[in-house]
């Protein structure tokens, strides 16, 4: 049988071999975390603790009332020792709250089992969810619940669960759905209750088969649940991409997945989302993929959110050769960083560090006009033209080439033989338009 | 005869359109001001939008309209305004300012700390928005030379220590590199101001002192000894007000950090007549 899959897109190298057969395992409870009180689409949080205070693991320390937002909580018991801008991944420096943790681990009071899920509405559900802060972990860090609402006159009717992780190097959900397929299909179970659909497919890509065939079996009691395997193909676990691949549903031009029916959750977001409502727990941790070829020991970790990344490669027991690279998420769309005194975010997918001579530092050549750009994008632009014009300070019209609609998805750059910074000028483009239109 | 009668019909056809051709030219012949011809030959024809109007007849026809004054190109200066101003049949301008470009960050190579390796875009907007840059001081220059290939008047480059430098001679001040700056580094200044503040930093001091020597640390040091009260400190950051500055050079010498500079002063030879002394030093 023919795989499904969508039109354009690359052929990436995967480099899931450093962690692929690597079991997900804890990581040592850091000594301090810092937890940023934006790590979402939306509002940022205030903080609900002061400086002194004592915080036991899951107790909200931070929350807005804004509509978008996603609340934070303490993912270790201690004291607060610091409320203060700290650096993030991306350059930006982001409020922080700093907890020094006393090792103990006590778990606050508010966490406990919600019940069945039979006796719970889909408003108790999206308000659960809410509460417990959880966003999309697949890297967005799009709030979840806000995701479950959908606008007034429109409506689901499925449920798409990404279990693709197309990014070269990251294992994290292929780990995640080998090790506790149960717990992902509750967690899809309730998000199919939550969003009011009776049918969910579950997108995992053939370059996983221990994965869909564990889902498989965890899936074999539950009606309405099926498990696509896809073909091996970037960037398959994008929104869009994936929606057309399953369901053969186009999303509109600057709409969203909810204008087809659809919405799409990441395996690990649907863990969290199960954890939620048999545990209690709110989202106080997450699976990280810390990988690369100077990593001694890359590993799958589960990582309190707030810990640092230099704690991460401590972890994983050093470097063996130096790394000229750290990339926050995958090689693909991952941001480059330039310091490791960073936290871990719920959006943090994987750490990847690479050498050197890993490191493309080439000097871009004039655009042959090849078209290769244009047969691999995804989204069916045409990167060259948005880029030139976009390098020429012509923002409208790399606007009416549909710059807006780019989802940096960076296989534009990866296949050009003349390495030109495709997705730069693209993404340069979309911040003057953006910025322009906010000042229209 | 066969050619006789195809003259006719041709030659007839002629002479019919000539005719339409003429009543329509007086028909709907479009009145110009003939004040728009003299006032395009005198602008300088260089089309670089300096003065917010599309190319020099697009000025040119705002001018005759009475839209913009007659100073309004900056790049012909006081002698186009005169010019100008007796097309229009006015009085010339009086004080008239001459303005130019300076880039008020001294953070080159040797001062300013870089925060990584930076790879892409030759572009400082595309580089600005990784990780909000290279430069360890998220105010300083990014070094890139959007501004230097701004310039239509060929009046900048790009120094070895990786600061832009303006020629003050060939600078007309018509803004370009003023807009390209993504940091907002370059200010037009009238060309008679010689005392500046080579930093825009409104980090706190320690910050400053962190990421680069050569910055304003926010001490105060300036506005205490300046005679003329022509120094004020807003933000962390000081600056200095043109029109009360009488250049006594009080400042420059009691700046801890040296980012006060006199124009002309504390750079090498071959350096007159550039906006930053340090850079050119360097």
């Amino acid at each position: 049988m023919r795989l499904k899959t969508f039109r354009g897109g690359a052929h990436v190298p995967h480099f899931k071999e450093l962690t692929a057969t690597k079991p997900i395992r804890d990581a040592r409870l850091p000594a301090k975390v810092v937890v940023a009180l934006h790590q979402h689409t939306g509002a940022p949080c205030e903080a609900l603790v002061k400086v002194g205070d004592h915080v036991k693991v899951g107790q909200k320390i931070g929350d807005s009332k804004a509509a978008l937002t996603a609340p934070v909580h303490a993912p270790v018991s201690g004291k607060v020792v610091d409320i203060a801008p700290y650096p993030q991944s991306g350059g930006r420096e982001v409020v922080s709250i700093v907890i020094e943790s006393d090792g103990l681990q006590e778990v606050a009071d508010t966490v406990r089992p919600k019940g069945e899920l039979d006796g719970l509405s889909q408003g108790d559900l999206r308000e659960i969810i809410r509460e417990a802060g959880i966003v999309g972990l697949g890297g967005a860090a799009f709030p979840t619940y806000f995701k479950l609402t959908p606008p007034p006159g429109k409506s689901f009717d499925t449920l798409i669960i990404n279990g693709s992780e197309c990014e070269p190097y990251l294992t994290a959900d292929q780990r995640l759905m080998m090790e506790r397929p149960e717990d992902a299909i509750f967690g899809t179970r309730v998000l199919m209750k939550a969003a009011g659909v009776s049918r969910a497919f579950i997108g995992i890509e053939e370059n996983k088969p221990e994965a869909i065939e564990a889902m498989q079996k965890a899936a074999e009691r539950h009606s309405g649940i099926e498990i696509v395997p896809l073909a091996a193909k970037y960037p398959q676990g994008a929104e869009k991409q994936l929606i057309k691949a399953i369901v053969n549903r186009e999303v509109p031009c600057g709409g969203l997945p909810v204008d087809v029916g659809v919405i799409v959750n990441n395996v690990g977001t649907a863990v969290a989302v199960g954890e939620a409502i048999s545990t209690g727990m709110p989202l106080v941790e997450r699976v990280v993929t810390v990988t690369g070829s100077p990593v001694k020991e890359p590993s799958n970790l589960k990582v309190k959110i707030g810990t640092l990344v230099s704690d991460l490669v401590e972890e994983c027991e050093g470097f063996a050769s130096e790394p000229a690279k750290v990339i926050i998420g995958g090689p693909m769309m991952g941001v480059a960083q330039f310091t490791m005194d960073i936290p871990v975010t719920k959006g943090t997918s994987g750490v990847l560090f690479l050498t050197i001579d890993e490191v493309s530092l080439e000097e871009p050549l004039p655009c042959v006009r090849c078209g290769k750009c244009v047969e691999n994008c995804p989204m069916h632009l045409l990167p060259l033209f948005i880029s030139q014009y976009a390098d020429a300070g012509r923002f409208d019209e790399a606007a009416e080439y549909g710059a807006m609609d780019c989802i940096e998805c960076g296989s534009c750059s990866f296949i050009c033989p003349s390495r030109r910074h495709l997705v730069q000028s693209i993404r340069l483009a979309k911040a003057e338009i953006a910025a322009r239109r906010r000042k229209k | 005869m066969v050619y006789v009668s195809a003259m006719l019909v041709l030659g007839g056809l002629g002479a019919l359109f000539g005719v339409a051709l003429a009543l329509a030219a007086k028909k709907f012949a479009v009145e110009q001001d003939p004040r728009f011809e003299k006032i395009v030959e005198v602008l300088p024809g260089a089309n670089c939008g300096g003065c917010g109007y599309p190319g020099c007849s697009g000025l040119a026809e705002a001018i005759s309209k009475g839209s913009a004054p007659v100073d309004a190109c900056p790049v012909g200066g006081a002698a186009v305004a005169a010019k100008v101003a007796t097309i229009m049949g006015q009085e010339p301008v009086k004080g008239y300012v001459r303005k130019v470009a300076r880039v008020m960050c001294g953070g080159d190579r040797a001062n300013a700390s870089t925060r990584f390796l930076y790879s892409g875009l030759n572009d400082c907007k595309a580089a600005g928005l990784v990780a909000g840059g290279p430069k360890a001081c998220t105010y300083g220059c990014l070094g890139l030379g959007s501004c230097v290939r701004a310039c239509p008047f060929d009046a900048m480059r790009m120094g070895d220590n990786g600061l832009p430098i303006v020629d003050e001679e060939k600078c007309t001040g018509c803004g370009k590199c003023v807009a390209a700056c993504p940091r907002n580094l370059i200010v037009l200044v009238p060309d008679s101001s010689k005392v500046n503040v080579y930093c825009k930093s409104e980090a706190r001091g320690a910050q400053v002192r962190k990421v680069c020597k050569v910055g304003c640390i926010g001490c105060g040091l300036c506005v205490k000894v300046c005679p003329n009260s022509a120094i004020v400190l807003e933000n962390n950051l000081a600056s200095i007000l043109p029109e009360k500055c009488d250049a006594c050079g009080r400042c420059v010498e009691k700046c801890p950090t040296k980012c006060i500079i006199m124009k002309g002063e504390g750079a090498s030879s071959g350096c007159q007549g550039q906006a930053a002394p340090r850079a050119c030093a360097g």
